[in-house]
């Protein structure tokens, strides 16, 4: 027991000097893994799909994709893993950090490419580094239709004019018998200049341990 | 300096500009008993006294003849062809032409480009005002004209503080509200306690004059008004600086919600003083405390009511469209006068009635009344901006107002400027605590250095009771000297302090499609990754109001048929116009088949 203990500590030490989460962020995080995964070491997406709060995303089957799609784990590798492990789960995790007083501007710069790469890996369903205008439409009409107002045809529309937006800004002057391949990560990094990413894709990760006071709702 | 080649124009305008105000109050003097009379007419009274733009410290130049010369004219036998109607006209008349002389100025000054873009526009309003102060002077030997408290919060200052409510971008606003807040109250009392506290310690040290009557109860109070950060300041400032957007909205956030403790102070400080220091006990601290509360809540409360009604009514006005843009003015100014009637926070009822009516509203109106709304607007807070500066500038100039002592004026500014790097030095360090984005060092300078006092500290010192508070001119003095201080000089050199100190600025430009999309992407993806970590955290919460708000109150306020469609929409149809546009100036079809065959 005390020795699997120091080796799970260690592990953190380890991760936690990797990502730069604090070793109470893993921690925590831990816990949850835990709790999502019955008590395992991995989990599979079955696992992710059993969240209720995810019922009503639009975009649950992508952020769900995301966490096992190895492109995610900056290891070189494509595919899509059928479980991820501890590791994985804090490495995608870590996409979502809050910039940091300390931060400098390359590293402020390596972050927005971190987190566009995200953004652009979710987009791109097929793994061949660009997004066509079906996988950008597929992704535009779930967050539009499911998520409000708009009606599936609305949302196609729009899906056509964001692509179409993107050609005109990447590739201005086009021949008539040339056609848009599709967005590459450099033209998606132009087209989302103006996003400031890193102070909007973050989200708060808890330094004290509140999950007992949650009573089983966050299921 | 700016007579250049327009010279020739500009002489002979000029000179036009410095008559009229002399010539209007050379005709003023001879009627200022019948104006009285027509005010008191109108019933006007109250707190803060009868508004207008003459000062009603002038009644005593009646000059009889003339006035019984104008009564003879119209009970006079005969029939004259042509009659001088001024005592008919006078007032619209007068404030006609106070405006265009307000208009006429901000001609003036863009037509040269090189002075505006270094030279911010309030401080040349100021300086316009100081000259026709100085003017209306020599030629009265005392000064008619006034920024009256009346006028200044019943009218002028509601059009600004509810262009900038209306306007308010409502996301951002909430997202930093705990700064805002935080920086409001905490700031804001922070600023007010210690300058009068180090103000009565430097007058019991003898740096202040004897002749400055004042004890602590007196400090308090003008610690209380000097110490607010002023939204028309920052506005005026500002927006010719373009810093990035959070930088904005915290700072003037701050501006519009210390207005609750600007006026709990101030009410308990004048009760205070009226009531004397011997007899302030705990009771009346735990009075102000409890008045804190009900001010800023119930002033809130009041504007967020209006905003329902504000909607609702809207929801039907499919047939009458032509007066939409009226029902968003009055309830708007009714918002901010019925706070004012129960003596809460007017400005916090407005900035949330505009807040919360701007979704529901701009969704329901036409697309007609929407630009009416807006442009009638701004120009409305762009003259009431324009004329509290002129006035300002001409209030400074009546020396029977104010009494001037060194040591009071130059350790108030000492001390207000210290007081608000400490403070915000110091929330700031809390506040990185809590916050996601933490503000760097530099945000907290632009902080410090944009925290300018305004017309409210000078309507407030104005307001003052000269009979309660025995060093009142030597407090208006002080309060004129720190405006200009913070708005023309700090005015000034704001802009390149911002560019030495590389401050992100802000693009201002409209979001493209596929910024528009991540943007809703991000809401959803940062749930959805708070929801797998099990956090309940921020997007969780704002996720549940969205959901709310789809359920109920969208269902309540928003009318049926605007009910399905959103932003992205319209963001989608300009797009298409565009792109439609452009793709028929390209070589021909052909571009247009690719397309098609792609998609």
């Amino acid at each position: 027991m005390g020795a699997s203990q120091t080796r799970t500590e260690d592990v953190f030490q380890e991760l936690s000097d990797k990502t730069g989460f604090s070793l109470e962020q893993i921690r925590i995080l831990h816990k949850r893994f835990r709790q999502l995964s019955g008590d395992e070491d991995t989990i599979s997406k079955e696992n992710l799909e059993k969240i209720q709060a995810l019922d009503k995303n639009p975009i649950r089957n992508q952020i769900i994709e995301a966490f096992f799609d190895k492109r995610n784990q900056n290891d070189g590798e494509v595919g899509s893993s059928r479980e991820i492990g501890f590791q994985q789960f804090v490495k995608v995790m870590c996409h979502f950090k809050p910039p940091t007083l300390k931060m400098t501007t390359e590293d402020k710069e390596a972050m927005r490419r971190e987190k566009l790469r995200f953004l652009f890996n979710m987009h791109d369903t097929d793994n061949d580094g660009t997004i066509t205008l079906d996988e950008y439409r597929k992704v535009v009409e779930e967050l539009l239709s499911k998520s409000g107002a708009i009606g599936l045809e609305a949302a196609k529309a729009i899906a056509d004019a964001a692509m179409l937006e993107v050609a005109s800004i990447n590739v201005p002057h086009m021949e008539p018998h040339e056609f848009y391949e599709g967005i590459t990560f450099e033209h998606f990094e132009q087209i989302l200049k103006g996003l400031e990413m890193e102070s909007r894709m973050n989200i708060r990760f808890l330094d004290v341990d509140t999950s007992t006071m949650h009573c089983g709702k966050s299921q | 300096m700016f007579l250049r080649p327009q010279g020739k124009m500009l002489v002979p305008s000029l000179l036009l500009l410095l008559m009229l105000p002399v010539t209007g109050a050379a005709t003023e003097l001879s009627v200022t008993e019948s104006l009285q009379s027509g005010l008191a007419g109108l019933g006007v009274s109250g707190d803060h006294g009868p508004p207008g733009l003459v000062s009603p410290g002038s009644t005593g130049e009646q000059v009889q003849p003339e006035v019984a010369e104008e009564e003879g004219s119209h009970h006079g036998g005969g029939f004259k062809i042509v009659q001088w109607e001024w005592s008919y006209v006078q007032t619209p008349y007068i404030i006609s032409v106070w405006l265009l002389l307000a208009s006429l100025a901000k001609i003036l000054f863009h037509l040269s480009q090189r002075f505006t873009t270094v030279v911010p526009e309030s401080c040349m309003l100021i300086l316009l005002g100081l000259v026709l102060g100085g003017v209306v002077l020599l030629a009265h030997e005392k000064q008619l004209y006034q920024l009256e408290p009346g006028l200044f919060f019943l009218f002028l200052l509601p059009t600004i503080v509810g262009d900038a409510g209306y306007f308010m971008p409502s996301r951002l606003f909430f997202d930093n509200l705990g700064a805002i807040t935080l920086y409001a109250v905490v700031g804001t009392l922070w600023n007010a306690f210690c300058t009068a506290f180090c103000l009565y310690g430097v007058k019991l040290l003898g740096v202040i004059d004897e002749k400055v009557d004042a004890g602590l109860m007196d400090f308090l109070l003008f610690g209380a008004l000097i110490s607010a950060v002023d939204p028309v300041a920052v506005i005026a400032v500002f927006e010719e600086v373009h810093v990035n957007d959070t930088l904005f909205i915290i700072v003037f956030g701050e501006s519009l919600l210390n207005d609750a403790v600007t006026v709990v102070l101030y009410k308990v400080y004048m009760s205070f003083v009226e009531v004397g220091p011997a007899n302030v006990g705990t009771a009346e601290c735990m009075k102000g405390l409890v008045s804190f509360l009900v001010v800023s809540l119930g002033g809130t409360l009041v504007g967020l009511v209006f905003a329902v009604i504000l909607s609702f009514t809207t929801r039907f006005t499919k047939k009458v469209r032509i007066i939409e843009p009226l029902f968003v003015f009055l309830l708007v100014y009714l918002a901010y006068l019925t706070a004012e009637l129960c003596s809460l926070s007017a400005i916090l009822s407005m900035t949330f009635c505009g807040i919360g009516a701007n979704k529901y509203v701009e969704a329901n109106i036409s697309q007609k009344s929407r630009t009416t709304v807006k442009y009638t607007m701004k120009t409305l807070a762009s003259i009431a901006e324009t004329i509290i500066f002129i006035f300002l500038g001409i209030s400074a100039m009546d020396k029977t107002k104010w009494a001037w002592d060194t040591g009071l004026v130059a350790c108030t500014l000492v001390f207000i400027l210290l007081f608000r790097a400490m403070g915000v030095i110091g929330q700031t360090w809390v506040l990185n605590r809590f916050r996601l984005v933490p503000l760097d060092r530099i945000d907290q300078v632009v902080m410090s250095y944009g925290g300018l006092r305004g017309a409210v500290a000078f309507a407030l010192v104005v307001l003052l009771d000269g009979e309660k508070v025995k060093a009142k001119d030597y407090f208006v003095a002080t309060t004129i000297v720190v405006v200009f201080f913070t708005v023309m000089f700090q005015g000034l050199t704001i802009k390149p302090l911002v560019k030495w100190l590389k401050v992100p600025r802000s693009t201002n430009r409209k979001p493209t499609i596929n910024e528009e999309i991540h943007e809703r992407a991000f809401d959803h993806i940062l749930t959805a990754v708070e929801d797998i970590a099990g956090l309940q955290g921020y997007h969780h919460w704002r996720d549940k109001w969205e959901q709310f708000d789809k359920k109920y109150l969208s269902k309540l306020l928003l009318r049926k048929s605007v009910y399905q469609k959103s932003e992205l929409w319209e963001a989608y149809q300009k797009i298409n116009m565009r792109d439609a546009i452009s793709v028929i100036d390209q070589v021909g079809g052909q571009r247009v088949m690719v397309h098609s065959r792609r998609l």
